[in-house]
């Protein structure tokens, strides 16, 4: 099958979009919540395997699974920070000292949702046909699934666009991305806005996992790349960024479009090779502050 | 009064761990074969978590490097002393095993040190899968086979070859940790602008460390190799070589030298007695409890030593105040 | 004879120009004062100097070195320490080793562990510390804090010491110690630059002043001149009722 290069843009903007929304999602975390959330792919795990199971065992439509499985993640992530993050906030000395704590913490979530997530549902691959008729357009065939998702990722991003932009609580979260003394100090209740947005990246997490689960197949393990490829995104974005996310995630999806056609077993590694060289030359990333 | 008693306790000390030394040195000679490979596991952790705390101890920057030193060790002795057509003799191997961690680890250093501790975690994180897939690449495109063949050593060749390590290990943590560099790392720690002010090269001492610790995790991935025999790409890079040797040091304490070791101790037992009961559920255990350190005891077993004897002492200083008063009441 | 001297000082932060287009000079063994409005750049000048952030532009000198380019690290050995306004001291030492710190790495050359001891408990006993050499940090005073911070830079042995904000937060007894540690030091003949808003201070020690208002140097003189020039009074005519309380 030969593939052309329309074939390999689109998809790779489509792959990229769930880049973007992953990245958002880690994004949102870390610029906010100044939590690196390494178990971001479990998440996105979790998302997956709910929709999986709530389709396979109770026939609930994926798109509609978005309403259950993002209000679940939305909830657990804002209890797991306002347990764990909040209290650590306070206690640690110093904000490097913060950073060090919950990235252990982060790092420890990895291995409880994974082996949770193995002991319900076990550890082996899994996947559903949901929306899975070609479709033809441009000289190209995608399937329906794929191009139903990079519908839904952009309007995500367009609804987050103006979420953040126009109303009070966006505004409220923008000015504690940008110093969170400050805005408390002007009103913003930060033991609501921090944990708000560690939930709302644990949302947009489900959401990928909820449309991933559409189109590939998924496991318990599946986290670790995505939680990487999120990382990559939001660094080449530029840290603290959430366009830069946005914009990052389609980068490097179509970049990877472009090495697995070349040689599918590389794009990770020059994934990679893209981060060492932006670590290198410019470290705040494309669109990053200071 | 106080020098005397500090130096006894010294040598008491010293006393303590040469004995120990002696009687794992000679346990091969009356314990089973099965103890021998228990007890090269402990020890086996016991490296990775004292050499993980040499770096993230004093100087706070969370490397989740380990499995991937680890990994590349293993693979070493995958490729300098595969079975059949060993390449080069086992304490060649090993040697060959720390350097090539050590320049890989002080590449890793060399770009990320220098940039905000998040960057190294990020990348610290990803080098695991990074490695895992180089390795994968190699296999699948030169070589054409998936996973290695390791020569075998005997129980009591990998037994001895870790102590070794071990014992290298500890003297290097130890002196480090005494020496002025060890005081540069916790100046990196406790304040990193400042220290850089006070005349602390604060990227070289970060990156060397960082080069060395990771030099002991090589070594005892190729020593281990020749225990498993067989590795493949996700055996030898498992992000769990990361996880336990973390979930040690922390738990055991990273302000003394002897918490990692206690800690590696007790979850490399733990885990051998709960692995094949209780699979998953050992693990999800484990993270909560690292969890739980982290939040409310920082400072590990370690950590809770001082504040357990001022306890006591108040407890003591009570108790004696009491008895002074019944004194006074009395006379 | 400057010691330091700056021409064309320029630092931007994004759009902003935190420092602009300063010419300055501190003398040898003088007590030089940097008085400015808040975000004056008083703090980002001296961050200039250790090379805490990179000049945008312009160039600094130390005893005729460009200091362009060169790591803190390689400034503080070059003899140039500093303490710094919101107090960084290492957290997780006690006092004593705090100033080791500075004394083991502030040196050029290599120094033994015995010469090292012995200039951290001379620079404790210098500020007066020397009975609390065992102390965490955390549970000092202010004041105290601060004695641990110019002891550690001076256990750097320095040609040229930035204070940062040293008064700030101190009462008139401590304020008075200070500027009397701060003569001393210059009497062992060590150039003394120094950032304040406390006005006692700075008339009382300092033989040459500059004033920065939004980045720029708007004035620069004796202390009596600084106090009567016309600009300065204005610029601080909000200021001075807040310093005076």
């Amino acid at each position: 099958m030969i593939e052309s290069l329309p074939s390999i843009i689109i998809g790779g903007i489509l792959m990229g979009s769930i880049y973007a929304l992953i990245a958002m999602g880690l994004s949102l975390q870390y610029g906010v919540a100044r939590v690196i959330n390494l178990a971001h792919g479990e998440f996105i795990m979790i998302g997956a395997i709910l929709t999986w199971m709530l389709y396979t065992s109770f026939g609930v439509n994926p798109l509609l699974s978005v309403a259950i499985v993002g209000p679940f993640l939305l909830v657990i992530g804002f209890i797991l920070h306002r347990t764990l993050f909040t209290s650590l906030r306070t206690k640690a000395p110093s904000q490097g000292a913060f950073e060090g704590s919950s990235l252990l913490i982060a790092f420890g979530f990895i291995f409880i949702l994974q082996n949770i997530a193995i002991l319900i549902w076990g550890g082996n691959v899994k996947a559903y046909s949901y929306l899975n008729f070609p479709v033809r357009f441009l000289g190209t065939t995608f399937a329906a699934n794929r191009l139903v998702a990079f519908a839904l990722v952009i309007a995500i991003g367009v609804a987050f666009f103006f979420f953040l932009t126009r109303t009070r609580l966006g505004k409220a979260i923008r000015a504690a991305a940008q110093d969170p003394a400050t805005a408390g100090l002007m009103g913003v209740n930060i033991n609501r806005v921090l944990p708000l947005c560690f939930g709302l990246g644990a949302f947009l997490a489900g959401l990928a996992g909820v449309l991933l689960s559409m189109s590939r197949a998924i496991s318990a393990t599946m986290g670790l790349s995505y939680t990487i490829i999120a990382l990559i995104v939001v660094a080449l974005g530029g840290l603290g960024s959430i366009p830069g996310s946005f914009i990052g995630g389609f980068i490097l999806g179509i970049i990877g479009s472009i090495v697995s056609f070349w040689q599918p077993a590389l794009s990770m590694i020059v994934f990679y090779g893209i981060f060492l060289i932006l670590l290198l030359v410019r470290p705040t990333g494309i669109l990053g502050k200071k | 009064m106080d020098i005397t008693v500090f130096k006894s306790k010294k040598l008491v000390v010293v006393g303590l761990v040469l004995l120990i030394l002696i009687w794992l040195a000679t346990s091969p000679l009356y314990a089973s074969s099965s103890n021998i490979r228990l007890l090269s596991t402990i020890l086996m952790y016991i490296i990775l978590a004292v050499s993980w705390a040499m770096f993230s101890g004093p100087t706070g920057y969370m490397s989740l490097a380990p499995a991937a030193f680890f990994g590349v060790g293993i693979y070493t002795a995958a490729f300098l002393y595969a079975r059949g057509s060993p390449l080069l003799p086992l304490p060649a191997v090993i040697v060959a095993a720390c350097a090539i961690s050590f320049v890989i680890a002080l590449l890793v250093g060399l770009v990320t040190l220098r940039l905000k501790g998040i960057y190294f975690a990020i990348f610290s994180f990803g080098l695991i899968v990074l490695l895992g897939l180089i390795v994968q690449y190699w296999e699948n495109q030169i070589i054409g086979r998936r996973g290695q063949h390791v020569v075998a050593e005997s129980t009591e060749t990998v037994f001895y070859v870790m102590l070794a390590i071990l014992v290298a290990t500890l003297l290097v943590a130890y002196f480090l940790r005494r020496s002025r560099w060890g005081m540069a790392m916790l100046s990196i720690g406790g304040n990193e602008e400042a220290a850089a002010h006070m005349g602390v090269n604060t990227t070289m001492v970060k990156v060397f460390t960082f080069a060395i610790s990771a030099t002991f995790m090589g070594a005892v991935g190729a020593i281990m190799a020749t225990r498993w025999i067989y590795v493949d790409p996700s055996t030898a890079f498992n992000p769990m070589y990361s996880f336990m040797p973390v979930l040690m040091a922390v738990f055991g304490g990273m302000g003394q030298l002897y918490g990692p070791v206690l800690g590696a101790a007790v979850f490399a037992y733990l885990e051998r007695m709960l692995r094949h009961e209780f699979p998953a559920y050992y693990m999800i255990v484990f993270g909560v409890i690292l969890i739980i350190v982290v939040l409310f005891l920082p400072g590990g077993l370690v950590g809770l030593i001082p504040k357990l004897r001022d306890r006591l002492r108040g407890v003591i200083a009570k108790l004696r105040k009491g008895g002074q008063a019944e004194q006074h009441a009395n006379t | 004879m400057p010691i330091l001297e700056g021409q064309g000082v320029t630092k931007n932060f994004g759009g902003l120009a935190a420092v602009s287009n300063v010419d300055f000079h501190v003398d040898q063994g003088e007590i030089a004062g940097l008085i400015g409005p808040n975000g004056a750049g008083k703090t980002t000048l001296f961050n200039l100097i250790s090379a805490a952030h990179p000049l945008s532009s312009g160039v600094i000198r130390f005893k005729g070195e460009k200091l362009n380019g060169l790591k803190p690290h390689q400034i503080c050995r070059m003899g140039v320490a500093r303490t710094f306004q919101e107090i960084k001291l290492f957290g997780n030492m006690p006092v004593l080793q705090n100033v080791l710190v500075g004394a083991f790495f502030g040196t050029p050359t290599r120094i033994s562990a015995a010469d090292a001891a012995r200039e951290a408990n001379q620079a404790l006993e210098f500020v007066g510390m020397s009975a609390m050499a065992a102390t965490l940090v955390q549970d000092l005073t202010l004041v105290n804090q601060k004695r641990v911070e110019v002891a550690r830079a001076l256990a750097t042995r320095p040609e040229l010491l930035l204070l940062d904000e040293l008064m700030a937060g101190l009462n008139a007894t401590e304020i008075s110690e200070a500027m009397e540690l701060v003569t001393r030091i210059r009497d062992k003949g060590i150039t003394i630059f120094m950032v304040e808003h406390v006005m006692k201070a700075i008339m009382g020690i300092c033989e040459r002043v500059m004033v920065l208002h939004h980045g720029e140097k708007i004035a620069e003189g004796t202390p009596q001149e600084i106090v009567t020039n016309k600009e300065v009074i204005e610029i601080y005519l909000g200021e001075e009722t807040r310093a005076a309380s």
